[in-house]
């Protein structure tokens, strides 16, 4: 039983490291991007809208982000910005993942799917 | 003949319309509606059977929608963030009038004679009071804080003497305007505090409080004697204490108010504040599970419900006022939004945007009465609202 149990451990810890090696370099998995998009319609969307464009926190569509330096917006997600009412959301995601969040954001980003569903 | 033929075909034309519309007869007081957030659908809903009876769609963006009602509890006005106000006939389940008032809106209220909706507004900042029979703009007060400056308003609550009392976030104030004189109406600014990001009035309609994000604090006006000026209570209630981050802002509309003292979310802290309504100070904290939103009595104030931030917002606690202890923890679903007691409090519907569905739990035996459907469910609010101060 033992033997059986670590023997597991190691193929989960295995699985585990080629999952976040394939991803180090690329985009977040598909289930996961599913995940990001519906935090940040929700989540963000609180204060920021749930269709961006502003609410107690300001609109993060891609005219008001253009031009603004993507580490910088990157960091903002991550650490937050003391002074203001934006927390760090470092706890919930990765920097990869962050990066691809300030992407999207800069080039539109996508309705939560439950949305799409619904509308149809 | 023609003619006469032409018009007796009219007429009957007329009375079938009018039969498909005319609803059977019924009261409004249990009716409600449950906002589907992301589809801009509200949900026509009754809580004596539990049921829903009917869809109303084309509301719009209702991310951080607020609903009030009119004075007899037949329309709901539906404000939602994108600007929309909305009239729906609860009995027909129809739009009976829509208007885009503004760019960003967050809610609004009805005035004590029931004549003016107002709605209040992010952008551009400021509030605007509609005919609630037409909703045709009577008259705006933009929140121009200082020259060209423009504030987003927050928490705006109806009072009685046709005033409505709110916040202003980036100005630090507390506004009062009267619209005794609709098309004129008259405004008194009060300095509150850092960033006052919502605020409620007690169900009297004399104490209007707007809780502070950019400091430890509440602003509190006691509007039977608004000369005294904003008072500040609860003062550096955290200090010397880390706040944690504040990944949704605490709403203080539906909060509790129970046996003399008022139960309020602490920002940034796992914590429901306990206040001696008497004399305004601190009575006790409440350790919960999360950084609380809303903090609501049951009706008769012997139970206090709270529900929570993100990445806690899939619990339920319910604190025992006497005792002030929380004697349940409930897991009514993935991203728990609001929650809305029936009049009298004998049951409680409770919102899980993730799950796509409405619980209605008994509130004395916790158990499960019902569940319904719905696409990310967000608030919940009974007519019964229509006949209360500050909803």
């Amino acid at each position: 039983m033992a033997v059986d149990r670590s023997l597991w451990v190691h193929v989960v810890v295995l699985l585990g490291v080629a999952a976040v090696a394939a991803t180090a370099q690329a985009e977040p998995a598909a289930a996961r991007q599913k995940e990001l998009v519906n935090m940040v319609r929700q989540d963000c969307g609180s204060c920021h809208g749930l269709t961006l464009q502003g609410g107690l926190g300001p609109a993060l569509l891609p005219s008001d982000l253009k031009g603004k330096p993507a580490e910088s917006l990157v960091a903002t997600v991550m650490m937050g910005r003391p002074g203001t009412a934006m927390p760090g959301w470092a706890p919930f995601m990765s920097e990869q993942e962050a990066e691809w969040i300030v992407a999207r954001l800069m080039q539109g980003f996508p309705p939560v799917a439950q949305q799409l569903e619904s509308s149809k | 003949m023609m003619g006469r033929m032409l018009g007796v075909g009219l007429l009957s034309l007329g009375l079938l319309a009018g039969c498909a519309q005319t609803p059977a007869l019924r009261g409004t007081g249990d009716m409600g509606v449950v906002i589907e957030r992301a589809t801009g659908t509200v949900q026509v809903v009754e809580h004596s059977g539990r049921t829903r009876l009917g869809s109303v769609p084309g509301l719009g963006d209702l991310s951080h929608a607020h609903v009030t009602y009119s004075r007899d509890a037949r329309y709901a006005f539906v404000f939602g963030r994108d600007g929309g106000l909305t009239k729906v006939d609860l009995l027909t389940q129809r739009i009976v009038k829509r208007v885009i008032q503004a760019g960003n809106s967050i809610g609004g209220s009805v005035s004590q004679d029931g004549r003016l909706v107002v709605a209040q507004n992010y952008q551009p900042g400021g509030i605007k009071a509609f005919d609630a029979e037409t909703l045709e703009l009577v008259s705006e007060v933009p929140a121009e804080y200082a020259p060209g400056q423009f504030s987003k308003v927050v928490g705006l609550a109806d009072v009685p003497g046709q005033k409505f009392v709110y916040a202003l976030f980036e100005a630090g104030e507390i506004w009062v305007t009267d619209f005794t004189d609709p098309r004129q109406p008259r405004t008194t600014r009060y300095p509150a505090g850092k960033q006052p990001y919502d605020g409620l009035v007690t169900p009297d309609g004399r104490y209007f409080m707007a809780g502070l994000f950019g400091e430890d604090g509440i602003a509190l006006l006691d509007l039977w004697h608004p000369e005294k000026g904003v008072r500040k209570i609860l003062d550096g209630y955290g200090r010397g204490e880390e706040k944690l981050p504040v990944y949704k802002m605490p709403h203080l509309r539906g909060w509790a108010m129970a046996g003399g003292f008022a139960f309020l979310p602490a920002i940034g802290r796992h914590e429901v504040l306990v206040v001696d309504t008497r004399t305004w100070t601190e009575a006790a904290r409440v350790p919960v599970k999360g950084q609380p939103v809303f903090v609501m009595a049951r009706p008769d104030g012997r139970q206090v419900w709270v529900n929570f931030a993100f990445p806690d917002n899939g619990w339920v606690q319910v604190i025992d006022t006497p005792t002030r202890e929380v004697v349940k923890t409930l897991a009514p679903g993935k991203a728990v939004l609001h929650m809305e007691f029936t009049p009298r409090g004998d049951e409680v519907w409770v919102s899980a945007r993730d799950d796509n569905k409405v619980t209605v739990f008994d509130t004395a035996s916790f158990e499960v009465r019902q569940t319904l459907p719905a696409t990310a469910p967000s608030g919940i609010f009974f007519s019964h609202r229509a006949a209360r101060i500050g909803f």
